[in-house]
């Protein structure tokens, strides 16, 4: 056999191991998608390959889900979402806001800070749950929005993020506007912002991503129906003694859309700030 | 004439900058304000709380009765048998999923890493469990694991396995937890070792072939010791997760059956929250912050080597 023959099989084998492989690894996704669009009756009743199957696709399960009276699950939603955004917009604003003032407008101590803010990153959020339970408890916040949201503004690895970036920045784009007269504000809107959409969208997707998927900690705050978050939330749809499969796989499902948007959408930010976790260490 | 137009503007731009320095003084102080109280109140001052408490006998259900009790939440701690599973169980996990995780992500970045048409797909589908939360992918696995009508055990029937108990037998719950842990979050590092690999020079592949290296040799010789410190980072940040183990036992097996999933964040979450004992929570905030730094120094010093 000829070289280039070899060489093509070659590619071929691995082109259908990654194929397979990667299908055997979404495998139970792929469930989860599939039985909620199936009827109750089957979801257990089809075994093996006809699992996988969706012979009768309904969207029953997602209609339940979304419009039964006593199914909070929109709500849920809604609260994540305006957490979570609110997390999103007030942290870029003021992570990005103290970046800059740490690197470009070096004032007595801000070395200090850094170096404090660095080390900051170490501490696991578990290690200081019950104390900031107290804190906020003592605010009057639990139950209420805030907790959800003001503890997780302010982010030591967001900071770091704008920090890496910003050095980037030469100094001579600043001095030139400051010529022209433009205060530090206006310099950090103008020049710097515009000058750094790409750490924004890094920082914005990561903290959205981490935040969105948080579990212990609106686990406790937020026990409340009325603010309770998604993840949490969807505990409670299968703690009655009759348990509709469907409707969770749909409620499921529901949940990983936001993310599963951002990654179809800004890829390319979201793996950046993957690997950009990278530096952390 | 030019004299004195250097000169004037050479004044212009003095006094301007002058007051721009003072205005970036105040103005970088007033900048990072936000940041700083924020930091302060919701983690420094948290922090400092969690080692005073941890020496206090202070019940959320009694908060009149605060008082300083100096070790005796230490002491309580070290003679009970519950923490010593729990951080056998936490050990347990780390030190098998750590391994596991990063090889697998490895594989796959190798595998996704070749110039073949499906190799995009590859990556989406292997990255698809991240994108996933583990509260999600926790509800899910629960279901697929279940003994009579799980996907699992019709798989294992499939092929002559009589049915496994997994998440309801004490030998098999964690080993259930790990094996899902892993397909969860493989792809998160799989994506950096991915980003690692992009960065091996292909003229030492070219080097290696002219040497007549094998694909094996090749891995050995060139691809490991081009992705040291990346490996070093993915280890660094896969321990640090696996310590935190918590979600998977929480959802999946509640810390059971008979405490063979029972983590020191379980245990930490348990005493704060259920029994409301903050003293003694934080004392285990504050053993757990020990363990989780020691043992990512000792990997750092490893890792240098």
């Amino acid at each position: 056999m000829s070289r280039t023959w070899k060489k093509r099989f070659y590619k071929i084998g691995l082109s259908l191991s990654i194929l397979l492989l990667g299908l055997l690894f979404i495998s139970p996704l792929l469930w989860m998608i599939i039985a909620s669009v199936k009827p109750e009756t089957l979801i257990f009743k089809d075994m093996g390959i006809q699992s996988f199957l969706p012979k009768q696709a309904t969207f029953d399960n997602y209609l339940a889900i979304l419009f039964t009276d006593s199914v909070n699950f929109l709500k849920y939603m809604w609260n994540s979402l305006f957490s979570v955004g609110m997390i999103v917009l007030l942290g870029t604003v003021v992570n990005s806001l103290c970046a800059y003032a740490l690197v470009k407008l070096k004032f007595p101590g801000s070395g200090f800070i850094l170096v404090v803010i660095i080390a900051l990153y170490v501490v696991p959020f578990e290690s200081v749950l019950i104390p900031l339970y107290v804190v906020v408890n003592s605010f009057g916040w639990i139950n209420e929005f805030p907790s959800l949201i003001v503890p997780f503004i302010a982010e030591a690895f967001s900071i770091f993020l704008f920090i890496q970036f910003f050095k980037g920045i030469p100094n001579e784009l600043e001095e030139a506007a400051q010529i022209d007269g433009a205060n530090p504000l206006q310099v950090f809107w103008k020049i710097v912002v515009p000058n750094s959409k790409p750490v924004f969208a890094t920082a914005a997707i990561l903290s959205f991503v981490t935040h969105w998927s948080d579990f212990m900690w609106p686990l406790i705050v937020a026990t409340d129906d009325s603010i309770r978050t998604v993840q949490v939330g969807i505990q409670y749809l299968f703690t009655d003694n009759n348990i509709e499969y469907g409707q969770i796989m749909a409620a499921l499902t529901l949940t990983t859309i936001p993310v599963v948007l951002i990654f179809i959408f800004f890829q390319r930010y979201y793996v950046q700030g993957i690997t950009s976790s990278g530096v952390k260490g | 004439m030019e004299w004195l137009l250097n000169k004037i503007q050479g004044e212009k731009t003095f006094r301007l900058s002058f007051t721009y320095q003072q205005q970036k003084k105040w103005l970088g102080l007033f900048f990072s304000l936000p940041a700083l109280v924020l930091l302060f109140t919701f983690l420094i001052l948290p922090v400092g709380l969690a080692f005073v408490y941890s020496f206090m006998e202070y019940n959320m259900l009694n908060p009149a009765g605060k008082t300083f009790t100096g070790l005796s939440n230490y002491a309580r701690l070290f003679q009970d048998a519950i923490f010593f599973t729990a951080l056998k169980n936490t050990l347990y996990f780390s030190v098998l999923v750590v391994p596991l995780q990063c090889a697998v992500a490895l594989g796959l970045a190798i595998l996704v890493n070749k110039k073949v048409k499906t190799a995009v797909i590859g990556r989406v589908f292997f990255f698809s469990p991240v994108v996933t939360s583990m509260v999600v992918v926790a509800i899910l696995w629960t279901f697929l694991y279940n003994v009579d009508s799980g996907l699992i055990n019709s798989g294992l029937n499939f092929f002559g396995i009589p049915d496994q108990p997994f998440l309801l037998s004490e030998g098999q719950a964690m080993n259930s937890i790990i094996f899902m842990s892993v397909w969860q979050g493989a792809g998160f590092q799989m994506m950096i070792f991915l980003a690692g690999l992009k960065d091996v020079p292909e003229t030492l592949y070219e080097a290696a072939d002219i040497d007549g290296a094998n694909a094996w040799q090749k891995f050995m010789n060139v691809t490991l010791p081009s992705l040291k410190n990346v490996t070093g980072f993915v280890l660094m940040i896969t321990t640090i997760q696996a310590f935190r183990l918590f979600i998977q036992p929480y959802v999946m097996t509640n810390g059971g059956p008979s405490d063979s999933t029972k983590t020191l964040v379980f245990m930490l979450y348990e005493n704060g929250f259920q029994f409301r004992d903050v003293g003694y929570s934080s004392a285990i905030a504050v053993v757990f912050f020990l363990v989780v730094l020691t043992v990512s120094l000792i990997l750092k010093k490893v890792l240098n080597q």
